[in-house]
């Protein structure tokens, strides 16, 4: 492998139109949107240049968009598209079709906040909207993450045939460029293997019927096989990534946690805050506080278990959310952890954060008072009104 | 005897169901109008096996022979678009080939 290591500078968009390319997929629809529409452009670039054998569909809204690919995956084909923000929103009616339908859609996402205001910038509140749609989603930290994020998601997709849609933040990620590993078109080939559908529409020798009316009789029977689908779903992921870890060097899992081993005090975050939080993990490090960042990446299944098992040792944990549900409750990160938490004895003391709306930066010095507000909680130093902080927003 | 419903478990893996089961779902109850066939009237020019939309025209050999009740749902569009009860039937009922009666009329 060595030997066949290039390394290129990719932005985040750039990447994964590269790992799309690299699969080859049999249909791609889509539906330009700032600032995931770079994804398709370059994709197209790629057919009209004969280095991919897939048909492009230009549709003319991403409800369309994502219905060809439904349609397109029912027919038995390996199918992609991208999308963000107010796209996302208008596949919403037709997402949970793709996952009760169980088609392996593979859909890189780049996260954009939502209207109203309008604003064309990070935060996750797009893909946060539709968390309950049946689909598997993993949050990258940068441009390599989502490459390889994007070729797993083929394999785990495939497997247990549910979509994923893989996410960057949007121009944090999706335009900023990075040194990333490429793996060898062949050896990504070779990875993905070729897709054999259980079932698929133009199979002449078994005839079959997909998407028919259910009434109270069977709908839930048919929807508890697709429930149960994204519960086994971490198993295959867990496999899935330590099969990519031996073949490619690069090991992925749930989470990815830094100096937390004997951490008293962490931060649980998603997306390109990450790798922020590790210079100030470092700096707090070099103070002599025992801090530590776990990185969120599979938000759908929700690795309640293991979050539960990581975070059960601390004293003290900081939650950050870049979205807020509205739900006057918390943000959707800090609500799910508590609730895997609720059934253990030991937890640390939880406060929430929701940060970074429509693409506002996080500073490191922000994240290092994050930490000494930590500590001081731990120590019952300090003490919050609510349960949830609004970061740097003005009163 | 009614057959037995199937758990989850024994439900195919990925949400297909094997082809042609909406034979199996009798619609027929779900009719309020019932067209009746009067064979004497017909040209057996089949429109109405085009345009019934729940495929309830029984036709053998390039002859209407009658309507499946399991599935017509007494739309009526069969009577609406027959050229018959357009054309010689307008005026005189006697002359058409479908005419639609009330179900109720033929409930025991």
């Amino acid at each position: 492998m060595a030997d066949k290591k290039l390394t290129v500078a990719k932005t985040g968009n750039e990447a994964m139109a590269e790992a799309m390319r690299q699969i080859n997929p049999d249909v791609v629809a889509a539906y330009p949107i700032t600032p995931a529409t770079e994804i398709a452009q370059i994709f197209a670039g790629f057919v009209a240049d004969g280095l991919v054998d897939t048909e492009f569909v230009t549709v003319e809204s991403e409800h369309s968009a994502m219905s060809a690919t439904i349609g397109a995956a029912a027919a038995g084909g390996r199918c992609m598209t991208a999308t963000s923000s107010q796209g996302l929103m208008l596949m919403a009616e037709m997402l949970p079709i793709a996952s009760s339908l169980r088609l392996p859609i593979v859909m890189p996402e780049v996260n954009r906040t939502i209207s109203a205001p309008i604003n064309i910038h990070c935060d996750h509140s797009d893909t946060m909207f539709v968390r309950d749609s049946g689909w598997m989603q993993v949050y990258c930290e940068d441009a390599q993450e989502a490459y390889d994020s994007i070729l797993m998601g083929i394999k785990i997709a495939e497997k247990i045939s549910l979509p994923m849609m893989v996410s960057t933040d949007g121009f944090i990620i999706s335009h900023c460029m990075a040194n990333i590993d490429l793996i060898p078109d062949e050896d990504v080939k070779e990875y993905i293997g070729k897709y054999n559908p259980k079932t698929w529409l133009l199979n002449p020798e078994k005839k079959i019927t997909v998407g028919c009316l259910d009434l109270q009789d069977y709908y839930f029977e048919h929807k508890m096989v697709a429930i149960d689908a994204m519960r086994r779903a971490k198993g295959v992921i867990k496999e899935c990534c330590k099969e990519f870890g031996a073949r490619f060097g690069r090991e992925y899992s749930f989470f990815d946690t830094y100096k937390i081993e004997d951490a008293d005090i962490a931060i649980l975050a998603m997306g390109s805050l990450t790798g922020t939080a590790k210079v100030a993990v470092d700096n707090m490090r070099r103070a002599g506080k025992k801090v530590g960042l776990i990185k969120m990446r599979v938000f759908r299944p929700f690795p309640a278990d293991e979050l539960a098992r990581v975070v059960s040792g601390l004293k003290a944990l900081a939650i950050m959310d870049r979205s807020d549900a509205m739900s006057g409750l918390e943000g959707p990160l800090a609500v799910e952890t508590k609730a895997a938490l609720y059934n253990n004895d030991t937890k640390p003391k939880i406060h929430s954060y929701v940060y970074g709306l429509g693409g506002r930066d996080v500073q490191i010095s922000e994240l290092e008072s994050i930490y000494n507000d930590m500590d001081d909680l731990s120590r019952a130093k300090k003490k919050f009104d609510e349960n949830v902080t609004y970061l740097g927003v003005r009163e | 005897m009614e057959k037995r419903k199937l758990g989850w478990k024994e439900l195919p893996d990925a949400d297909s169901i094997e082809a042609g089961t909406s034979a199996e779902f009798k619609t027929g109850d779900w009719r309020s109008q019932r067209p009746v066939f009067h064979k004497e009237n017909c040209i057996h020019c089949l429109t109405c096996w085009v345009v019934c939309p729940d495929a309830a025209i029984i036709v053998e050999d390039g002859k209407v022979t009658g309507y499946d009740y399991d599935h017509c749902k007494g739309c009526g569009i069969c009577a609406n678009e027959c050229p018959v009860n357009k054309g010689k039937g307008k005026d005189d009922v006697s002359k058409r080939p479908i005419i639609m009666e009330d179900e109720k009329k033929f409930q025991k």
